[in-house]
């Protein structure tokens, strides 16, 4: 997993500073990372995109989102493209060339599987939420099966209840920057964690700054104790 | 001192607009153009930019219109949808003109995503002699609104901003002339009366020639501006525009030497001058364009004219899809498909996934559904209820006719309640017309507080005229929800927040001949939904046109009230609330026979008012 070595050192992104970066790990030219978030409408998947898209830009590159908005977001599937480097191009990431998917819901998560590049990386929220009705012919919701299906196809899942992680946190709705705190603790994001506090400051009413933070610091912590002592409900195998 | 801000599509325009100076601006909320109009609110106290969401997209653009022919600079914001209803002034404005600035966004909607149609505004700009500019991304559809204002002021006629969702729903960080948005110019030169400001037939005669000349000068001066642009040196051509290059771009990265790409900025008019030129030094030609074949039927126009020997591969001939949004793989697969028939060994190569689609496991269906305690599905299920028990005393169907807006999710699994929807406004006059046709059914129409401003007005109007036997429900939430909760007429504040003379609905339906009016709210009575069904059933029993304004807030934007739970010591697992009422917060986890009740509930009560056991109560937990 090169995620902690994706800094912007070697972004040209027209002379801006990449002053909050981390400063170890190679350098990426032509760097480019793309970033899938999806979920549930109203899970904050727009928000999640949002901060890390101003993160890209405060750690100097350039960035593009492509976001689900309007009908779809009524607990319809939404997903949001994050496409961090030099290149801006189209705001959608093709098939198959998503550096990291972040899945605050399992179907979810699995239905996007195929955007994700085939040494992507995959964070997932096992908390799964059903669909509101379930019409004639849509098939039965095993979150147990997506789940196994995810450990078995997808090398280096990080697979955690961030709903719960965030609920003990103070609210269950800071899972999506719950899972903002896993994917830098874990060295995914191509930039440091002090950036993305520094933008929860900036993008999280005052009123829901503190209990974000905890839900996003406790991620982190939750994530390194864990590495040391793998216990059953979380499964690591990042090789970061 | 230029700044890097990250910035929705919508956003960059708004700013744009300010920059160049715009004072007025209207518009009608539609998915993917709300946000622009939406942003500038934000500045428009700061800036003295006269803002309002207007009742539809017709009296948005004329009141523009209005503002333009006193020379004040304007920006009208729409969907491509809502150009439709704005098209009759389209029109006839464009022989007219304006005098200080017209800026038109309309925003398309490939794929779609939330829209009744996948029409290409590209072709209105043909059809209406408007030029349309057409960004590609939120740094171009920012450049591009100052490029609009400054060709409206120059040649005094409207023009077309064409954005699609990729480019309005994208976010990007975009460079800005200004850090801050500052003060627009406060006055204009104010209304001359002229005849030139009066359309008649004599008047159309003279400006035709004018109208028709604007077009080749823009054409002219389109061709040297730099977005239009020529990169690559192959001989294989390719000719795209807004997202569609920027998809180009990113597949014959590395294919320079192959293919030669012409991206097109300002589509309408063609400009054919740096066309011709490039079309020249190329042998085929491929258009990758969403929606309508516009740039193709240029091409093949303008190779005609020039004897040019360019064979061209588009949707014509069936290299491209016809419809539906583009993205990278699409067109891969589309160039291949021309790599291909031109006997070419090269080939572009998709990125390889983790996983195939064709690999995956089977996945529930996700559909967009009514929010866990939204008032329509109370009055959804008070008419099903109605129309069953009229079809048990009676023998009499019920016809269910809907409208755009949230309450198009009445179509949804288990509620069933949108039999037609056409367009903003249609229900009740479909609902008239199938009147006509099946005397013997009952006609029940649908319409939301926002809509019923926006277009239901005359459908009203008509039924009463015409003696349709309509029972027209307005759900009115108070808001324009679907869009993120705009003001409208009914609301008593104006877009910018100030105090105004709400319409009331009732009254208006009053005073438009309906004598069954009758008032429910739906929130605040214990007994909701059997008022509901009470009144249901009273207004689909007169005879003739009845109405019932159904009175609830928007869960969007209210508080939600005490939490309910599920007793599993009474319930009986019997199911009936979750196969009545597909209510998000009621969820029954696999293999249990009992429901529980999630976080979102926002305490509606209607799943306790119809549990047959009596197992649902206060959960005494407020959210």
């Amino acid at each position: 997993m090169k995620g902690e070595k994706a800094k912007s050192d070697g972004a040209k992104s027209d002379g801006a500073k990449s002053d909050g970066a981390k400063s170890d790990g190679a350098k990426l030219q032509g760097m480019k990372y793309d970033i899938l978030i999806a979920g549930v409408g109203g899970q904050g998947v727009v928000l999640a995109s949002r901060m890390l898209a101003l993160a890209a830009m405060k750690a100097g590159f350039r960035v593009s989102t492509a976001e689900t908005i309007g009908m779809s977001q009524r607990e319809g599937s939404v997903s949001s493209h994050i496409r961090i480097g030099d290149e801006i191009q189209g705001s959608l990431i093709p098939t198959g060339q998503a550096d990291l998917l972040i899945g605050l819901e399992p179907a979810e998560t699995v239905r996007n599987l195929p955007f994700l590049k085939k040494a992507g990386k995959t964070i997932v929220n096992s908390h799964s939420i059903p669909p509101a009705s379930k019409p004639p012919g849509s098939p039965e919701y095993d979150p147990a099966a997506l789940l196994a299906f995810l450990e078995a196809h997808v090398p280096g899942i990080l697979c955690l209840d961030f709903t719960q992680l965030a609920e003990d946190a103070g609210t269950y709705r800071a899972a999506n920057v719950a899972m903002l705190g896993a994917a830098v603790g874990i060295g995914m994001l191509p930039f440091s964690r002090e950036i993305i506090l520094a933008v929860l400051e900036t993008e999280i009413p005052e009123k829901h700054r503190a209990v974000n933070r905890a839900a996003f610091e406790g991620a982190i912590n939750k994530i390194k104790l864990s590495s040391g002592h793998p216990d059953r409900e979380q499964k690591v195998n990042l090789n970061v | 001192m230029t700044e890097k801000k990250l910035l929705m599509g919508n956003e960059a325009i708004a700013l744009g607009a300010i920059e160049a100076g715009v004072q007025v601006v209207t518009g009608y909320p539609g998915t993917p153009s709300t946000e622009a109009l939406e942003t500038i609110l934000r500045y428009a106290d700061r800036c003295g930019i006269y803002t309002e969401w207007s009742s539809n997209e017709k009296v948005a653009l004329e009141t523009a219109v209005g503002a333009a022919y006193s020379g004040a600079k304007v920006l009208v914001t729409m969907k491509q949808v809502g150009l439709n209803v704005a098209s009759d002034p389209l029109m006839s404005l464009t022989y007219i003109g304006v005098k200080g600035a017209l800026v038109l966004l309309v925003a398309d909607d490939p794929g779609p995503h939330s829209s009744q149609t996948e029409q290409d505004t590209r072709a209105f700009g043909h059809f209406a002699n408007i030029p349309v500019l057409d960004p590609a991304n939120p740094q171009e559809a920012y450049e591009l609104t100052k490029l609009a204002f400054e060709l409206s002021h120059e040649f005094e006629i409207p023009v077309i901003l064409r954005t699609t969702t990729r480019v309005s729903h994208s976010c990007r960080d975009v460079e800005l002339a200004i850090a801050e948005p500052a003060a627009v110019e406060a006055s204009c030169e104010g209304f001359t009366k002229d005849r030139r400001w009066t359309i008649f037939p004599r008047l159309t005669a003279e400006r035709h020639p004018w109208l028709e000349n604007v077009q080749v000068q823009l054409s002219e001066r389109f061709s040297g501006l730099p977005y239009n642009s020529v990169s690559g040196s192959g001989k294989i051509g390719i000719i795209a525009s807004g997202v569609s290059a920027l998809y180009v771009k990113e597949v014959v990265k590395g294919f320079e030497g192959l293919f030669t790409l012409f991206r097109v900025g300002t589509v309408y008019p063609f400009p054919e001058k740096a066309a011709l030129s490039f079309l020249k030094g190329i042998e085929k030609l491929i258009v990758v364009e969403e929606l309508d074949p516009y740039l193709e039927e240029q091409a093949l126009q303008l190779t005609g004219r020039a004897h040019l020997p360019v064979d061209i591969y588009g949707k014509k001939n069936g290299f491209f899809p016809v419809s539906g949004e583009y993205n990278v793989d699409i067109v891969i697969d589309g160039v291949n498909k021309v790599l291909a028939d031109l006997g070419e060994t090269s080939r572009l190569s998709h990125a390889s996934p983790a996983i195939l689609r064709g690999e995956l496991p089977p996945l529930p269906v996700r559909a967009p559904t009514l929010c866990a305690g939204c008032m329509h599905r109370t009055v959804f299920y008070a008419f099903k209820q109605a129309a069953k028990q009229l079809k048990k005393d009676s023998q009499i169907e019920t016809i269910f006719s809907g409208d755009i807006g949230c309450y198009t999710l009445g179509n949804a699994f288990p509620l069933n309640m949108v039999d037609t929807c056409l367009c903003m406004g249609a229900g009740m006059s479909i609902a008239g017309g199938l009147f006509r046709t099946n005397p013997e059914v009952k006609q029940v129409a649908f319409i939301g507080d926002s809509t019923f401003f926006h277009s239901g007005i005359p459908a009203v109007v008509n039924a009463v005229y015409n003696g349709a036997d309509v029972t027209l429900a307005v759900l009115d939430n108070r808001t324009t929800a679907m869009t993120g909760h705009q003001p409208h007429p009914g609301i008593g504040v104006t877009a910018l927040g100030s105090p105004s003379k709400a319409i009331d609905i009732a009254g208006v339906v009053r005073s438009c001949g309906v004598e069954f009016v009758r008032i429910v709210e739906t929130g605040n009575l214990e007994n909701s939904l059997e008022n509901c069904i009470e009144a249901a059933k009273e207004a689909m029993e007169f005879k003739g046109p009845s109405a019932i304004v159904f009175k609830g807030k928007c869960v969007g934007i209210t508080k939600s009230g005490t939490r309910l739970t599920i007793d599993p010591e009474i319930c009986t697992g019997c199911g009936f609330c979750v196969k009545q009422l597909g209510c998000p917060a009621i969820f029954l986890p696999a293999g249990e026979d009992k429901p529980l009740i999630q976080d979102s509930c926002s305490g509606c009560g209607l799943c306790a008012q119809i549990c047959p056991s009596g197992a649902i109560r206060e959960s005494g937990v407020k959210k």
